[in-house]
């Protein structure tokens, strides 16, 4: 587990307001414990994406949260699909994957 | 310094060339920019020293691999291993911040019918007999504040109905909350799905909850803590005094019956336990020479219960 203090020394051009604003906002989720927060590798990640979208990309303050429920929801969306590609592989017989894949080929040959 | 370049840029091989093309390279730059051949040339000697860095990198395999991995930088430095959001979101772990907390997203039936048409469906078989509509998921993010003494809010629903979600007292992180009527339109007369919402309760700065019980870290002086006085502490309900006892120490857990979670169904109201930290603050010239003075009547040394080091 990761402390406020470490994540703010890993992250250079972190600022710990900044941090505890974002936190407040729920744009970041780390565990509350008694003592102080406590950051698991997803939120240092997600913290230094934010950063990286405000300071490097222009992303202001008041369109993160746009920009963070879209990722949020594509991602939610990307691990649906794996969940589905898993259920195909696991129960969808050999034959019948082999006609699927020629018909998302085809599609793609022929938008 | 400057931050050193990709050594590859810098030989001017390719990121997949042989250690005799890398070898080859590196001699015709040495040659070029050697400053024993540029007396005077700070450029050259500069030029010479990235390349002799870079072919030191790029020559050992070992170390051209870790390189390649990204685990060391360019200047032999160990790079911590840096994994982007996507890698994690993508992950099962990525559910932290999906739309239905850590639990697997499921398939609701509106999604299956989506996916495999009405095939499946009864209508197919020509069956026009009332059908409830389907339960729809939402989650909304509730202030602690809000969890804990209840609240009203505003939800907007991606078809642009808005719905007042009350949160009742007492919520917890995952509750989900079940408004009748609210979800899909039911199809040949039948009633409507509800609306289910996931309450997800953020983090706060002060406050943490274990059950109907609130803990707190409470800053004190030193003066506060030996001789007892009046503090005021902070309660989900608001600010309360109270007085510290003499003779506290950090650690020491103040409890204030009743100032947690307010009563909700048939629980009552919990504890707020405001947990002592002391603080000394900047000391003076008086409490330094104080202390050089003080032979404490009950010394003890509060590392007495440590392991010994190795």
């Amino acid at each position: 587990m990761i402390s406020i203090e470490m994540v703010i020394t890993r992250i250079p051009g972190l600022r710990r307001d900044d941090l505890e604003r974002w936190i407040g906002n729920a744009w970041v989720r780390p565990d509350a414990q008694a003592g102080g927060y406590m950051f698991q590798e997803i939120d240092v990640a997600r913290v230094r994406l934010i950063l990286e979208l405000r300071d490097e990309m222009e992303v202001d303050e008041h369109a993160l949260p746009v920009v963070l429920a879209l990722l949020d929801q594509l991602y939610d969306t990307r691990r649906r699909m794996h969940d589905l590609f898993d259920a195909l592989r696991r129960t969808v017989p050999a034959d019948l994957q082999t006609t699927l894949a020629a018909t998302l080929e085809g599609q793609r040959r022929d938008p | 310094m400057a931050k050193p370049e990709d050594p590859y840029q810098t030989l001017g091989v390719a990121r997949d060339a042989s250690q005799a093309q890398i070898r080859s390279a590196y001699r015709k730059l040495a040659k070029q920019h050697h400053p024993d051949l540029n007396p005077g040339s700070k450029a050259a000697e500069a030029r010479f020293k990235l390349v002799s860095a870079a072919n030191e990198l790029l020559s050992d395999p070992e170390k051209r691999g870790r390189f390649d991995r990204g685990e060391i930088d360019a200047s032999g430095q160990e790079a911590p291993p840096r994994h982007s959001y996507r890698e994690h979101a993508e992950a099962a772990g990525g559910r932290r911040y999906g739309a239905h907390g850590a639990q697997p997203e499921s398939w609701s039936q509106a999604d299956i019918d989506d996916m495999f048409g009405s095939m499946f469906t009864d209508e197919a078989r020509g069956d026009t007999r009332p059908r409830r509509g389907h339960d729809e998921r939402y989650v909304l993010t509730a202030a602690f504040l809000d969890a804990v003494n209840g609240a009203v809010r505003r939800l907007t629903l991606p078809d642009g109905r808005t719905l007042d979600v009350k949160i009742p007292v007492g919520t917890t992180d995952g509750q989900v909350l079940r408004l009748r009527g609210q979800g899909g339109p039911g199809r040949h007369g039948g009633p409507a799905g509800d609306a289910l919402i996931e309450i997800r309760v953020a983090a706060h700065p002060l406050f943490v909850r274990d059950g109907q019980n609130i803990s707190l870290e409470l800053p004190v002086r030193l003066s506060e803590a030996v001789l007892g006085g009046p503090v005021e502490i902070p309660t989900p309900g608001g600010v309360v005094r109270m007085r510290v006892p003499p003779h506290s120490d950090t650690g020491t857990e103040l409890r204030l019956r009743g100032r947690g979670v307010p009563a909700h169904g048939t629980l009552p109201a919990g504890d707020l336990r405001a947990k002592l930290r002391v603080v000394i603050g900047r000391p003076d010239a008086a409490l330094e020479a104080f202390l050089r003075d003080w032979k404490p009547e009950h010394d003890s040394d509060p590392r007495a219960a440590m392991e010994e080091g190795p």
